[in-house]
């Protein structure tokens, strides 16, 4: 089933980016396209087979939590677009 | 006669420490070299000549103390120009991954890769074009201008790691780190005629490395030859601590000249029907075919395997890759790095700096990973994505029970056109259907010049293999290397300058 406008822009909030409307209309068609291809996964039987989420085989991988030198204050900072003495600046998140 | 630039890495390396010339003579011929052909290749987002020839001169510091017979031992890339993929961090140069997002980005750290080259005593002269976020085929996705292959200009140097391919081939550089995330250093190896390894997963740190789908990204090598590109793997590939998927395994140094003319004999190559379709250009098959009965002459027995969920790797990848991206990428924000387009509240802030400022692609992927990962589509996307995933891998632990390693098509056509595919973004993905199942199994990749096609532009062919067997594959075609020259072929542009 092809998405819709409305699919795209709930789909575009959920991942936080502003399209412009040649962009949803653009995105509507391709994705439909896309996804209307990746059916075809649909058609393989996977009723007794586990999802893969890493081929690394789960291992303990924690080590002593001793402190260690990090980076300074001064190098996080360096690339904030906004920053006011020790904290990055941003607009209100509420009224 | 053949200048600095023409030397492999192999062939550099022992020239510096017979003394024939210095690290900075090297490096210099690079730089100009650059400064003739770049203006047409376009390789390289951010070239760094000032600190490659600092570099340079302590690397040449190092040559003069231990012909003096003061020095330690010298380490394996002393002096070596290399370039860099722009989606791998060195501290203090801008890093870009090819986004505007990023902008101005000037990393505070090394990415492990990086600072282990740099321990082997390399030099660095710059950062390679990549397609955004290395969401890419063709190198056009890049926010920076698209790279052209060295083999013919309007062609595409493939992708992602398209600049540091074509600046191989160019020999603008011996060698140079790339990424592969579902082919992006195996197919532009092949599109511009080099020898270009995706590790086994977790053999090299990811530390440093800017995310795209962590449980598919890969750091490698491309070079000129495979010999050149198991002398960087060795360097980069161990354990790190700084990446909880870093495999805890030691890594043998690969021997690339001793008992090469045995390593045909008895080889069991396995021959996937399933990667030798119809839509295929010809001259890749027959390429690939002259390779295979080559090995078969040297003793290589050829046994037919069938690797069944192949054609599902596509869908399987675009659905992973994509989900993983819409996770990695929501650090993109314009609060802690970038530039930050105004607004009166936050959220505004976001939707605005990620709506201008990520490219088309990018911007695709995350809604197509948003959508498998939402509510309501998870398990019939995402879910069955991850189920089918097992069957690809399991597909290659059954063939590998059968045979050492697996000969493939890296892509089904040569170089295209650069524009060919941009309008059909499934078009553009359909390149990757050969080299996509290696990285959903995590299994090493090796491609490597095979012959050329009609229009002189150069044919690839890639050999798979089990988990951490490198050093297998490298052998294997450092052999080829030794009894063809497809490898050595210099694209005839670069001539005449």
């Amino acid at each position: 089933m092809p998405l819709t406008i409305e699919d795209v822009e709930y789909f575009a909030e959920l991942a936080r980016l502003d399209l412009k409307s040649a962009e949803k209309e653009q995105f509507r068609r391709q994705l439909s396209a896309i996804l209307e291809h990746f059916r075809q996964l649909q058609e393989v039987n996977t009723d007794e087979v586990e999802p893969t989420s890493s081929v690394i085989s789960p291992e303990s991988i924690l080590r002593e939590d001793e402190p260690r030198p990090g980076l300074s204050l001064e190098e996080l900072l360096r690339n904030a677009p906004h920053k006011d003495q020790d904290q990055f600046r941003l607009p209100p998140v509420f009224e | 006669m053949r200048s600095l630039t023409d030397l492999t890495l192999t062939e550099a390396n022992g020239a510096l420490r017979a003394g024939q010339f210095s690290s900075r003579e090297l490096t210099q011929a690079c730089l100009d070299r650059i400064e003739l052909l770049e203006p047409s290749l376009h390789s390289f987002i951010t070239l760094t000549p000032e600190l490659a020839l600092v570099q340079a001169d302590q690397a040449d510091q190092r040559f003069v103390k231990a012909r003096k017979g003061a020095g330690d031992m010298l380490p394996p890339l002393l002096g070596i120009p290399l370039g860099i993929k722009d989606v791998l961090c060195v501290r203090g140069v801008r890093c870009t991954s090819g986004s505007l997002i990023l902008g101005n980005f000037q990393p505070p750290y090394h990415a492990t890769s990086v600072e282990r080259l740099l321990q082997a005593g390399a030099v660095i002269l710059g950062k390679t074009n990549t397609d955004e976020f290395a969401m890419g085929s063709s190198t056009e996705n890049s926010a920076y201008g698209v790279t052209h292959n060295p083999w013919n200009l309007d062609r595409v140097p493939g992708g992602s790691s398209g600049g540091s391919a074509a600046a191989v081939a160019a020999r603008l550089l011996p060698a140079a780190l790339g990424t592969d995330t579902g082919g992006s250093i195996r197919q532009p190896a092949s599109f511009c005629g080099i020898t270009g390894l995706k590790p086994t997963y977790g053999r090299v740190s990811r530390y440093g490395l800017v995310a795209y789908g962590s449980s598919l990204d890969v750091v490698g090598a491309l070079a000129r030859q495979a010999a050149d590109v198991a002398v960087l793997f060795s360097v980069i590939a161990g354990h790190d601590g700084r990446d909880a998927t870093s495999a805890d395994r030691p890594v043998s140094p690969v021997d690339c000249e001793t008992g090469l003319d045995r390593v045909f004999r008895d080889l069991r190559v396995g021959i996937p029907d399933e990667y030798f379709i119809s839509g295929i250009q010809p001259e890749v098959e027959s390429a690939l075919r002259n390779f295979l009965s080559l090995l078969e002459a040297n003793g290589a027995q050829l046994i037919p395997v069938s690797l069944p969920h192949t054609e599902y790797a596509l869908p399987v990848y675009y659905l992973l890759a994509p989900a993983e991206a819409s996770a990695n990428l929501a650090r993109y924000d314009g609060i802690r790095y970038g530039p930050r387009l105004p607004a009166d509240k936050m959220w505004d802030v976001f939707r605005r700096t990620r709506g201008e400022l990520f490219g088309p692609e990018v911007k695709r992927r995350i809604m197509l990973g948003t959508y498998a990962l939402s509510a309501g589509y998870y398990d019939a996307y995402y879910g069955k994505a991850q189920r089918v995933r097992t069957l690809i891998e399991q597909d290659f632990s059954r063939a590998f029970e059968q045979v050492d390693v697996i000969a493939a098509p890296v892509a089904p056509t040569t170089a295209f056109r650069i524009g060919e595919h941009t309008d059909d973004p499934l078009a553009m993905y359909l390149q990757d259907i050969f080299t996509l199942p290696a990285n959903l199994a995590g299994i090493p990749g090796l491609a490597y010049p095979v012959g050329f096609d009609q229009q002189d532009l150069p044919v690839g062919a890639q050999l798979m293999g089990p988990r951490f067997c490198e050093d297998m594959l490298l052998r294997i075609v450092c052999a080829y290397q030794a009894i063809t020259d497809w490898h050595l072929r210099k694209p005839a542009f670069t001539n005449s300058r």
